[in-house]
């Protein structure tokens, strides 16, 4: 059966990555034995407070840095490198400030091989995934900041990677834009059934967003602990059984502040 | 308190002829140069008439009328636009090249970095003794100093612009793996192109100086610094002072010039 295949073919393990720093006199441990499994079609949400190492986390597996130790496997390969099948979006949009919102996301298609009138249809329904159709001319800095991370959305997500690394992409915005953009991204992620892991630091969103929910410890970057959550989508943020798995969470996030306090 | 609103002034005039205050600073703009004109037309009449330091603003209008009849201005004028765009492509092109070279290779800017650093502190003008034992006092020197004055701000801005690309940016570029050149091509270019641009724009600017510089100290052809030369040689203000005006009304063309080509093409999108 061909799902079989693919979902073996595209779950990601971590084991026991770390990574360093260097420093003057001493290495900095930023990331300690991290172990994780992501299941294709699973959608992880990695939270922790800011210096927790998620965000380096995420970079280790997009392969924009190569500098830690121990394997990261996608698909059963080891990751060396990035691949066009494992698409990023950052938390700053990064669109390129001189092409408009069409070549913003053809940039992804660029080494894709696909044919110029491939590529065309493929920008266009990503434009209308993203329901930024009628825009198509605009600049970046014609664009609000939810418009132009929806564009950064498109194209991390043109090339249909069968993994999406998603750096904090609604931190800069508007509670009101933020939480349309997460409706919208769990549509997509439904829709394209492909496999998310979600950086953030709003526990919020990730209960909101994720079948799992990773909490990180900081100094130096470690799993606190996994929590599942088993709800039905779409989830209401005023359900009894929400608000208490984001209490749990929010809880364990504060346990190395009481523990610094009493020491 | 004073401050912001001067600044507010100053920005309305900015966005010129748009709305009732920017048309009223253009015309703030012209108080000081008709207000100069009128005194010194006043005091050439009044305080030191037929003093031969002093001319007056017909006497000049004179000369400018003969000057533009026989010729003489069009010949001056065309000799040295001709040898500004020289020195200006060449130095502007092999600035191009140079700091194009010194913003992608580290290996290149390790190596040649240094020496031009050194090179820029030195100014333009301790050259001339050089050149002029080197290439004589005619127009090869005059082109050697122009493109050397081109030559200086382009490799700086244009390596320093490259140098300057975000890393974030580059971070696209390799999650697509862009090659290397394609990242060249597609990412680090057109991030570098205002500052490129800026480059030749001062380029273009500093050229033309050069060519006043270059034919004053080099004086030997016909230009429109031989003519000050002239001027001031046979004692003739209205000579000299239709030179400088016409020098001033040639590098506002030549600046108003690269910044329509700068509007066109080479607009910073996210400025």
């Amino acid at each position: 059966m061909a799902t079989v295949s693919v979902s073996r073919t595209s779950e990601l393990n971590l084991h026991h990555v770390s990574k360093r720093f260097a420093g003057d006199d001493h290495t900095l441990p930023v990331l300690d034995r991290i172990d994780l499994s992501v299941k294709s079609g699973e959608f992880v949400a990695i939270v922790g407070a800011s210096g927790c190492g998620k965000s380096t986390l995420l970079r280790l597996i997009a392969g924009l840095d190569d500098q830690f130790d121990s394997d990261i496997e996608f698909g059963g390969e080891r990751i060396r490198t990035t691949d066009l099948a494992r698409g990023i979006v950052f938390q700053d949009h990064r669109l390129f400030p001189w092409l408009n919102v069409e070549q913003n996301i053809a940039v992804a298609l660029k080494n894709s091989g696909r044919s110029k009138e491939e590529k065309r249809r493929a920008v266009a329904e990503h434009i209308a995934l993203v329901g930024l159709k009628g825009y198509e001319g605009h600049h970046p800095h014609q664009l609000s900041g939810g418009m132009a991370q929806r564009v950064a959305i498109a194209r991390g997500l043109v090339n249909r990677p069968k993994l999406l690394l998603l750096d904090e992409p609604f931190g800069a915005l508007d509670a009101l834009t933020r939480s349309r953009l997460q409706n919208e991204l769990r549509r997509i992620w439904e829709r394209e059934q492909i496999t998310m892991i979600l950086v953030t630091h709003d526990v919020d969103e990730a209960v909101f967003l994720a079948d799992r929910v990773v909490v990180m410890q900081a100094r130096p970057g470690r799993i606190g602990k996994v929590v599942k959550v088993g709800l039905q989508r779409p989830r209401s943020r005023s359900d009894a059984a929400f608000v208490r798995l984001r209490d749990e969470i929010l809880a364990d996030f504060s346990v190395p502040h009481d523990a610094a306090a009493v020491a | 308190m004073a401050t912001p609103s001067l600044e507010l002034e100053t920005g309305s005039g900015a966005i010129a002829g748009s709305g009732e205050q920017g048309k009223a600073g253009r015309w703030r703009g012209w108080v000081i140069p008709l207000g100069a004109l009128l005194f010194w037309w006043f005091v050439s009449r009044h305080v030191v008439a037929g003093h031969g330091m002093m001319t007056s603003p017909a006497q000049v209008l004179h000369t400018a009328i003969d000057q533009a009849r026989s010729g003489a201005l069009r010949r001056a004028l065309s000799a040295s636009l001709a040898r500004e765009l020289t020195g200006f492509t060449l130095g502007a092109s092999l600035g191009l090249v140079l700091g194009a070279l010194l913003g992608v290779s580290p290996f290149a800017n390790r190596l040649i970095g240094p020496s031009f650093n050194a090179f820029k502190q030195v100014s333009l003008f301790a050259w001339i003794p050089l050149i002029s034992v080197w290439f004589g006092l005619g127009d090869v020197a005059k082109v050697v100093f122009l493109s050397l004055a081109a030559l200086v701000p382009v490799v700086a801005l244009t390596s320093d612009g490259i140098r300057a690309v975000s890393p974030a940016l580059l971070d696209v570029a390799r999650v697509f793996r862009y090659s290397k050149l394609q990242t060249v091509r597609y990412v680090v270019l057109p991030a570098a192109l205002p500052s490129i641009f800026t480059g030749i724009y001062l380029a273009l600017i500093y050229s033309w100086l050069a060519t006043l510089g270059a034919e004053y100290l080099l004086v030997a052809g016909s230009g429109i610094g031989n003519t000050l030369v002239d001027g001031s040689e046979q004692f003739r203000m209205d000579l000299v002072v239709f030179g400088v005006i016409v020098i001033g009304v040639t590098g506002w063309a030549l600046n108003a010039l690269a910044h329509a080509i700068q509007q066109r093409w080479f607009r910073d999108p996210a400025a």
